[in-house]
């Protein structure tokens, strides 16, 4: 830990920070909505932030990879004339937890994978994200230790600790630095505040155990073992193929692109919009046929996407652990009872291969 | 909310001119088209491009002319949904959006030296088209060619003028079967499978290329495999709905593998324990 990277804030300056930085720019902060949820959405004052927020609704990837999201602008007419276009604004991401920065990075990935996503990049340009770090579980959903989400590495420009009476903030990059010193309020900290930000990481070591019964680097394995477990077929009567899984994830990026024309017939966009795999029209092709016509085989490709396709593809796990599928499920299809299952069910021929 | 243009997005279109439309049955037509600037479409055999109407959509097409053509490319269009019904009511001159291409394409400098089997069922044999005629412009770097051609009725032959060359030529094999026959039908009649056991070839020696309805994989790899082709020599062209063609979308995964870029050609051993990959 670099003490020169750190900042100190009173807690009871706070509020000034947040007003202030929300003058330099628009701010978007997790915001309480009423029964248990929350929201991303633009703040005009700090009042309105929730500091203490289970994950909100949708995942910030709503501001990097917008639910709809024009790509190409055209017009005929004289002739057809095409023009590729992004939209993008400035802004500043607050209270962003760890699991939230994880699925960002997974995004980060697939968008920056050759062919690059021009759109995507720009927009990720102009966001600021600052994190805030979780000091206990934010329900028991959460299954961020496993996927390792729960404390911060990178993926951010300044991150929030709760200490108490004040925050530390690490700076992470020169845009976190400009915050720093565009706002004020903030001190240089001492080597008391570096001591009780690591007393806080020990602490959180017993906090956070790992929520599901097997190792991260086990799960190729138990995943290729799994293609066939009857847990899949349990799903089938389970699920209601409505796709809240899918949309709700910070990691799901699928899409479809479809065409708008205006009144005129003249003028017109061409747009992406979030798809799902769990819905029924996502895996079929002219002529009717459907590659993942049941229920099951779509669930079960969800949790290969999440646990074990990107781990071949990008070397990185596709779940963050923010428990937001199971929280907004109808079913209560919950993904640690389905792993926890998935590994009951696969134990003995795990056991077969160490012993 | 800024919004400014991006020539450079991946979803940019380049526009192409229908140089020509020759319709080859009831539903296939056969559009010859060229890039506005003139510039060449550089593609392997086997591999797809995606091709836009403005305001209507945009599907993904497999190019079916010869890769070495650089004056046009072709590309062979059923009418079965909203782009391709408005793509068969454009006339000569009219304007498309392209991108691309995509996809991975037979893997052409595997195949030279060794004998070739295709075998095309139905509109599968617009993309194998496109490796025949490579095939047949480069001809003495393949060995033995075989072509063997299926489809449901006479009526639904597609290029017939080029088939009737095929047949004469004495350096292809021809074999052709319709599962319906009518009475001015002279040539075989049943499965394409009823043409696999009678052909003359050298398994280790021999790539064979399919592609054709899901269907009639299944049915031909076991004919295949009972010939004693390698698992590896047996490439399949998979079909699916590709939206972005650039591995995000999603859309056209199998397991782990993204047809539109691993694919969409796969040799038979990479899919073979593969669940919704037939």
């Amino acid at each position: 830990m670099k003490i020169e990277q750190y900042r100190i804030i009173e807690k009871s300056k706070f509020d000034d920070f947040i007003n202030s930085l929300i003058s330099l720019s628009k701010v978007v902060a997790p915001v309480y909505k009423g029964f248990k949820n929350y929201i991303f959405q633009e703040i005009k004052s700090a009042e309105q932030i929730s500091l203490k927020y289970i994950p909100t609704i949708i995942p910030p990837k709503k501001y990097f990879m917008p639910q709809r999201e024009t790509i190409l602008q055209f017009d005929v007419n004289n002739e057809l004339k095409v023009d590729p276009v992004v939209e993008y604004e400035n802004l500043v991401l607050f209270g962003v937890h760890t699991c939230d920065i994880a699925g960002i990075k997974c995004l980060n990935m697939v968008l920056s994978d050759k062919p690059k996503d021009t759109a995507y990049l720009i927009r990720k340009k102009h966001i600021t994200i600052i994190g805030l770090e979780c000091n206990d579980y934010c329900d028991e959903y959460a299954s961020c230790s496993f996927v390792g989400a729960h404390i911060p590495t990178t993926g951010y420009d300044l991150m929030f600790t709760d200490l108490g009476e004040y925050f530390i903030v690490h700076i992470h990059s020169s845009k976190g630095t400009d915050i720093i010193e565009k706002t004020g309020f903030f001190k240089p900290a001492k080597d008391i505040n570096i001591e009780e930000l690591r007393n806080l990481r020990t602490q959180k070591l017993k906090i956070f155990n790992n929520e599901v019964p097997t190792e991260r680097r086990y799960l190729p394995d138990l995943f290729d073992r799994s293609f066939n477990a009857s847990v899949w077929k349990e799903l089938e009567n389970k699920c209601l193929s409505c796709g809240n899984c899918t949309a709700v994830c910070p990691t799901c990026y699928c899409f479809d692109i479809k065409d708008d024309v205006d009144l005129t017939l003249k003028v017109g966009e061409r747009y992406r919009i979030w798809f799902s795999c769990q819905l029924d029209p996502f895996a079929k092709v002219a002529g009717g046929i459907d590659f993942r016509k049941d229920r099951s085989a779509r669930q079960r490709h969800r949790f290969y996407r999440k646990f074990r396709y990107h781990i071949d593809r990008y070397g990185m796990v596709y779940c963050t652990g923010c428990g937001r599928c199971s929280r907004t499920c109808m079913a209560k299809i919950n993904l640690k009872e389905v792993l926890t299952s998935l590994i009951k069910e696969s134990e003995a021929k795990i056991w077969r291969k160490w012993l | 909310m800024a919004k400014v243009v991006i020539k450079d997005s991946p979803y940019n279109l380049k526009r192409a001119k229908i140089l020509d439309i020759n319709s080859l049955t009831e539903k296939e037509k056969l559009f010859k088209i060229v890039f506005e600037d003139h510039s060449w479409l550089d593609f392997e055999p086997g591999q797809f491009i995606m091709v836009s109407l403005a305001g209507i959509g945009e599907i993904p097409v497999s190019v079916c002319s010869s890769p070495l053509n650089r004056h046009y490319f072709e590309i062979c269009v059923r009418a079965v949904g909203k782009v391709t019904n408005s793509l068969h009511r454009l006339n000569v001159g009219d304007i498309i959006g392209v991108r691309g291409p995509y996809g991975n394409g037979f893997p052409i400098k595997m195949i030279e030296g060794h004998d070739l089997l295709i075998i095309a069922g139905g509109l599968g044999l617009a993309p194998l088209r496109s490796l025949i005629l490579y095939a047949i412009d480069n001809r003495r770097d393949f060995g033995e060619i075989h072509i063997l051609l299926g489809c449901k009725t006479p009526q639904e032959l597609l290029f017939a003028n080029e088939i009737e060359e095929w047949g004469r030529r004495l350096d292809l094999h021809f074999a052709c079967t319709v599962d319906r026959a009518d009475p001015d039908w002279k040539g075989n009649v049943g499965l394409i499978t009823s043409l696999i056991p009678g052909i003359d070839i050298d398994p280790v020696r021999t790539y064979a290329a399919v592609v054709g309805p899901p269907i009639m994989y299944k049915f031909v790899i076991k004919e295949l495999l009972a010939k004693g082709l390698p698992v590896d020599q047996i490439l399949l062209s998979f079909e699916r709905h590709m939206k972005c063609g650039m591995g995000k979308c999603g859309r056209c995964q199998i397991q782990n593998l993204y047809c539109c870029k691993d694919g969409p050609v796969f040799t038979f051993k990479e899919i073979m324990d593969m669940a919704e990959a037939l």
